[in-house]
């Protein structure tokens, strides 16, 4: 049963098994404007929680993504190389950006679920 | 108003609002034996005192028979190529941030990258560098970033001067650097193949290199993607009217100095230098890019464009260290090349070999005199003489001829090995008399 956890830099992260699957929220995704180049990661590079995955430029700034979990990247989003816009438009759907091999599945309870997330934001 | 920027009372305020006494306490921490202990400089003197030094001083220069090249070359400037730089729009013209104010400077550098795409047959090159140095130490960096790895393989035979630049900036990387050097003034290809490996990030190249030879390098090209590597290319711009392009080799970045299109040697600058690559590339290309878009009527403009990888939105994450351009000695470059155009510089280009390949004949001529390299050469070529280059060289510039490169100082074995360089300024007359003296230099 997949189950999605959110980080305070506001990456999302579904877990499926040993997988999960990287994002960023829509809120992220808003705060950003238009997002104009994802630079993905490579496949194969390892991560610790809450390091720098990758990197994403809007047409106004250039900011980091963090890994909310740590593990190796097993794979990347692709389609994003061509249409980063789909960030903008799909940002917790279609837009995601790595899947990763956790390494540490209890790392989860660093993170928050929807609830406590979407409570979060009201806070900023 | 006041020209001295301290005056004795605002260098009290400045002491005394940071507390300190005197500017011997403020330079305290630095060790005595580090600081200054002289500058030298003569007394203070009138306008008139100084003008009739600085013509004395201009006096002692004398017209020397250039024949030396080694990365600044003796080219014609085209005189548009002052007059229009010269104008006052482009003179003094800041950087260009408001493109509401800065359309002439940034469509002027957006055509100098449209002529440098043209000229090394690369889709893409930003608004230009400091110096052709600088260019291919960003070149190295970029590799670097774009494949992950850190293992640059150099070939000596790329400018000496260059090479330095490139380990300078490595310096504080974690980066593994190999020189191949070159066997008897050509590239020692074999060498440079087998150091291509799966941790190799880039293999760096010139064409011509150092030593004047020409290659092809295609399949260098193929051999570094095999590898997951890069090549990066450093290229004289007068040459590519008549070699194959880095495009047309594969090469994946493309560097140069771009004093040899319309600047002047000027004691060795300034200038500007010159960086190309692929499409797939672009966001890891240092320093500003000017691109083409319309405005909201409609109307075509320039913009700096791309900016998320550069500085002042990047900030310590940018591309680069690189956050200016050399605008007006680039423009100066568009200009002179604009003036000669494709049909231009294939000429320009002929005339350079052509007149190259006749010195070359003329000096081997001489007995004990010859030409080493393997490959051919383009307009620079290195000639062994039957005794030491450096007496040749100091002989022939007592005879009023800058004769050339000496290899020794960066190739060791070298010592009788001469670079010389002919450019399309040199007349038939004046390589005669160089072959002449070097032969009585050598014979007499």
């Amino acid at each position: 049963m997949p189950n999605t956890y959110y980080t305070k830099e506001h990456e999302w992260v579904t877990v499926d098994g040993t997988s999960a699957s990287v994002g960023i929220t829509d809120f992220a995704a808003h705060q950003l404007g238009d997002i104009t180049f994802v630079e993905l990661p490579k496949v194969g590079k390892t991560v610790k929680q809450f390091e720098v995955l990758c990197g994403i430029e809007s047409v106004k700034t250039a900011s980091d993504i963090y890994a909310p979990l740590s593990g190796k990247v097993v794979a990347v989003n692709d389609a994003l190389n061509d249409t980063p816009e789909v960030v903008n438009a799909s940002p917790e759907e279609s837009a995601w950006m790595a899947k990763l091999e956790i390494a540490d599945a209890s790392e989860t309870s660093k993170l928050m679920n929807r609830d406590q997330y979407l409570e979060y934001l009201k806070g900023l | 108003m006041d020209f001295a920027p301290h005056t004795p009372e605002e260098i009290r305020e400045m002491l005394s609002a940071i507390g300190v006494g005197s500017i011997g306490e403020l330079f305290s921490p630095i060790p005595q034996a580090l600081r200054a202990k002289s500058f030298d400089l003569p007394p203070g003197m009138s306008e008139f005192e100084m003008l009739d030094r600085l013509k004395a001083l201009a006096s002692r220069n004398t017209d020397v028979l250039p024949f030396v090249g080694g990365g600044y070359y003796d080219h014609l400037i085209p005189a548009a190529v002052d007059h229009l730089a010269g104008r006052s729009e482009f003179y003094t013209a800041y950087t260009p941030y408001q493109p509401e104010c800065s359309q002439g400077s940034l469509q002027a550098l957006y055509e100098y990258q449209t002529a440098i795409c043209r000229l090394t047959g690369l889709d893409v090159s930003n608004a230009s560098l400091y110096d052709g140095g600088t260019a291919l130490a960003e070149a190295a960096l970029m590799a670097l970033r774009i494949t992950g790895r850190n293992r640059l393989v150099i070939d000596a035979a790329v400018n000496p001067f260059h090479r330095a630049i490139v380990k300078t900036y490595l310096e504080t990387h974690p980066v593994e650097v190999v020189e191949v050097f070159p066997e008897d003034a050509s590239t020692a290809r074999g060498a440079l193949f087998g150091e291509i490996d799966d941790r190799c990030a880039a293999v760096l190249v010139a064409n011509p290199t150092f030593l004047g030879c020409v290659s092809d390098y295609t399949d260098l090209a193929a051999k570094a993607h095999e590898n997951g590597a890069l090549l990066v290319s450093a290229v004289y711009p007068v040459a590519l009217g008549l070699l194959k392009t880095p495009g047309e080799m594969d090469v994946d970045i493309a560097v140069g100095d771009g004093q040899s299109v319309g600047n002047p040697l000027s004691f060795g600058g300034p200038a500007f230098g010159f960086i190309a690559t692929k499409k797939a590339y672009i966001r890891n290309l240092p320093g500003r890019i000017v691109g083409e878009t319309d405005d909201r009527e409609g109307r075509r403009g320039y913009v700096l464009t791309l900016q998320a990888r550069e500085q002042h939105i990047k900030r310590h994450k940018a591309t680069s260290n690189i956050c200016s351009n050399q605008s007006l000695c680039a423009l100066r470059g568009l200009i002179h090349l604009s003036l000669l155009g494709k049909q231009g510089m294939v000429e320009l280009a002929h005339q350079n070999r052509d007149k190259a390949e006749y010195a070359k004949g003329a000096l081997t001529a001489i007995r004990g005199v010859t030409a080493i390299a393997r490959e051919p050469s383009f307009n620079e070529f290195t000639l062994r003489l039957p005794s030491r280059a450096e007496d040749a060289v100091a002989a022939l510039l007592r005879r009023g001829i800058a004769a050339g490169v000496p290899l020794a100082p960066w190739y060791p074995g070298s010592e009788k090995d001469l670079v010389i360089t002919v450019t399309e300024k040199r007349s038939k007359v004046e390589i005669d008399r160089l072959a002449q003296e070097l032969e009585k230099v050598l014979w007499s």
